[in-house]
């Protein structure tokens, strides 16, 4: 299997969702560790998505263990996961569109998240500071003041990036980032990611091959809900049940 | 949840709105002063358009509590009168609890509903009622903890939108079913009148008329501010972004009920003191005050007015008030045609409400 030899970070171990009969997820394991950039891939169907909604606790798994560090996640909400240090960006780049660029993520910003501490939060400079950084990180520096509305569909898939690193989670999950980007917008986030990896986990799910293979990590494949192949983008390309599944059609 | 974006008012735009709402209290306190002023007197304001004003300052809160769970959290209560009657209500057994030995059966302790009905003593959710200071706590306490839990049921549960609007719906409805029993101690169909005074003051002079009125204006303004200060802290941001993509913020680590209850509890015990302060100056509270149709004209004037601009609630509890005053008396078989044509028009034609007019906000 994964044959990592340290402490996973997260570790999914026979993990199934069952929907009405239909397996989304079929006794899938993966094992992510401290510091790893990790790409995912599979067509369209192969459970991708439904991986990130079990750890991020949107969809409760039907059997299997997920853990993050020594946390449960199969039995905490959503906030809790958040807070505990997962950070996911959606395919669908989602922001609030009526609050500016800074203010997005200003409320992305890893801070007290009760009502009281938020009618009270005074925006100090090195919050401040935090945020003009993260701005620069993902290249929005220009954009801080403009409502996030306004943002081209590559601006906004940088701005969710930028607000996961205001959560300053330490595993980060980036469903689909280059979806609908130009070459260069693709080889600029490639990049990003590469950066952000290393002092926090990434796990990306991406279609697109040239992207996964400028990460540069180390690849899974899904299918049908289960692990099919586990290596370097040479070699799952080469494995032959690849080959038949995904890339031969 | 559409993504209907509230643009921040630009400078300009900020102080036409202060202009206005200026303008709005130097009016409203101009008038007990006019009406001070001798009958011939050119400018003199009759008791009436006080005993009006008051009201509607009491509407104008309801609405800004309305606005404030409505236009930034999302949160569409059709069920807003009910905690406004709630506050009413208290404020309603205070006042029958000072009319004393003075009712019509002269019974030292029992309002006359009671001694008709055949109550040997005060039911014991009466006690205490006769001090002030208590029935004004009760004012805010029964409407918080009724937001608190019927909040907490739905949003834990995740029902928003128009589910949620229908649970409101239910709840007013059936408090007003409950309060027109005889046997819930409340005075039932007729609910409380005939109030006496209140703080010493009888009800019909001219200094209570002021009091209760420039009471009003003072609560008005610390709701506007105090909904203001949530509006602009990260809280109300917070808020919109629940509005516009409330699982998003879940995932940011937001417990987004804990913040849904925040606001709908403020904004319940808001408009409880709000009915507390309508019940003296009209002099009756009864089940009538929880029909479901109440709570939809709240939420029309904050429609009409504009929401999450907080001025524009208070602007349209005025204008629709105004127009229903004056239709009423001209054609009161119109209104209710008028009502309905009002909010499909505003919802048409002018999605940013009467604050729109006055803010256009030039490139927004």
């Amino acid at each position: 299997m994964s044959g990592g030899a340290g402490n996973p970070i997260l570790y999914l171990d026979g993990v199934s969702v069952v929907f009405d009969g239909f397996r989304a997820l079929n006794n899938l394991s993966l094992f992510v560790e401290q510091g790893e950039l990790r790409a995912i891939i599979g067509p369209n169907g192969a459970g991708k998505t439904t991986m990130m909604d079990v750890i991020t606790g949107k969809t409760q798994p039907t059997a299997g263990i997920v853990k993050f560090r020594d946390h449960d996640l199969t039995r905490l909400d959503e906030a809790t996961i958040a807070n505990l240090g997962i950070g996911r960006k959606f395919q669908k780049p989602t922001m609030f569109d009526a609050l500016t660029v800074f203010e997005n993520l200003e409320l992305a910003l890893k801070a007290p998240r009760g009502p009281w501490a938020c009618l009270t939060w005074i925006l100090g400079s090195d919050a401040r500071a935090r945020i003009e950084e993260a701005a620069e990180e993902v290249g929005l520096a220009a954009r801080l003041r403009d409502r996030a509305g306004v943002l081209s569909h590559g601006q906004r898939q940088w701005l969710e990036i930028g607000m996961l690193l205001m959560q300053d989670p330490e595993l980060l999950l980036v469903d689909e980032p280059v979806a609908g980007m130009t070459d260069q917008e693709t080889e600029h986030t490639a990049a990003l990611l590469r950066r952000i990896a290393g002092a926090r986990s990434v796990v990306v799910v991406e279609h697109d091959l040239e992207f996964v293979r400028a990460l540069g990590s180390k690849v899974t494949v899904l299918c049908e809900g289960s692990m099919l192949s586990e290596g370097s983008i040479d070699h799952v390309q080469n494995d032959p049940r690849v080959i038949e599944v995904y890339l031969g059609r | 949840m559409s993504a209907t974006a509230l643009p921040a008012p630009a400078g300009a735009a900020r102080i036409t709105i202060r202009l206005v709402l200026a303008g709005i209290v130097l009016v409203l306190a101009a008038l007990p002063i006019l009406n001070a002023l001798p009958e011939s007197h050119a400018l003199h304001v009759s008791d009436f358009i006080v005993t009006v004003g008051g009201k509607w300052i009491t509407y104008a809160i309801l609405a800004l509590a309305i606005d404030l769970a409505w236009g930034y959290a999302g949160i569409l209560s059709l069920g807003h009168g009910a905690f406004f009657a709630l506050g009413g209500y208290a404020m309603g057994m205070h006042l029958m609890r000072l009319i004393g030995p003075r009712g019509v059966y002269g019974h030292p302790v029992l309002p006359d509903f009671m001694v008709f009905l055949g109550y040997k003593e005060l039911p014991w959710y009466w006690l205490g009622f006769e001090f002030f200071p208590y029935a004004l706590f009760m004012a805010m306490f029964v409407p918080g903890l009724l937001a608190l839990i019927v909040g907490w049921l739905a949003f834990r549960s995740r029902i928003t939108g128009v589910y949620f609007s229908i649970i409101t719906q239910a709840m007013t409805y059936a408090l007003m079913l409950a309060f027109f029993r005889n046997d819930m101690g409340f005075g039932g169909n007729n609910g409380f009148t005939d109030f006496k005074e209140l703080l010493g003051m009888p009800l019909r002079s001219a200094n209570a008329r002021a009091t209760l009125f420039y009471a009003s204006l003072v609560l008005l303004l610390i709701s506007l501010w105090l909904c203001w200060r949530i509006a602009e802290s990260k809280l109300g941001r917070v808020l919109v972004a629940i509005r516009d993509a409330e699982s998003r913020v879940r995932f940011l680590g937001y417990d987004v009920t804990q913040h849904k209850l925040f606001v709908f509890v403020v904004s319940a015990v808001i408009a409880g003191l709000a009915g507390a302060l309508y019940v003296p100056q009209v002099g009756i509270i009864n089940p009538g005050e929880f029909s479901p149709g109440n709570s939809i004209e709240a939420v029309i004037w904050v429609a009409v007015g504009g929401r999450g601009t907080l001025l524009g609630a208070i602007l349209g509890a005025f204008s629709v008030n105004a127009l229903k005053t004056w239709l009423t008396t001209v054609a009161p078989d119109l209104w209710l045609f008028a009502l309905g044509g009002l909010f499909v028009a505003v919802t048409l034609f002018l999605p940013r409400g009467l604050i729109g007019l006055i803010t256009k906000a030039p490139g927004r």
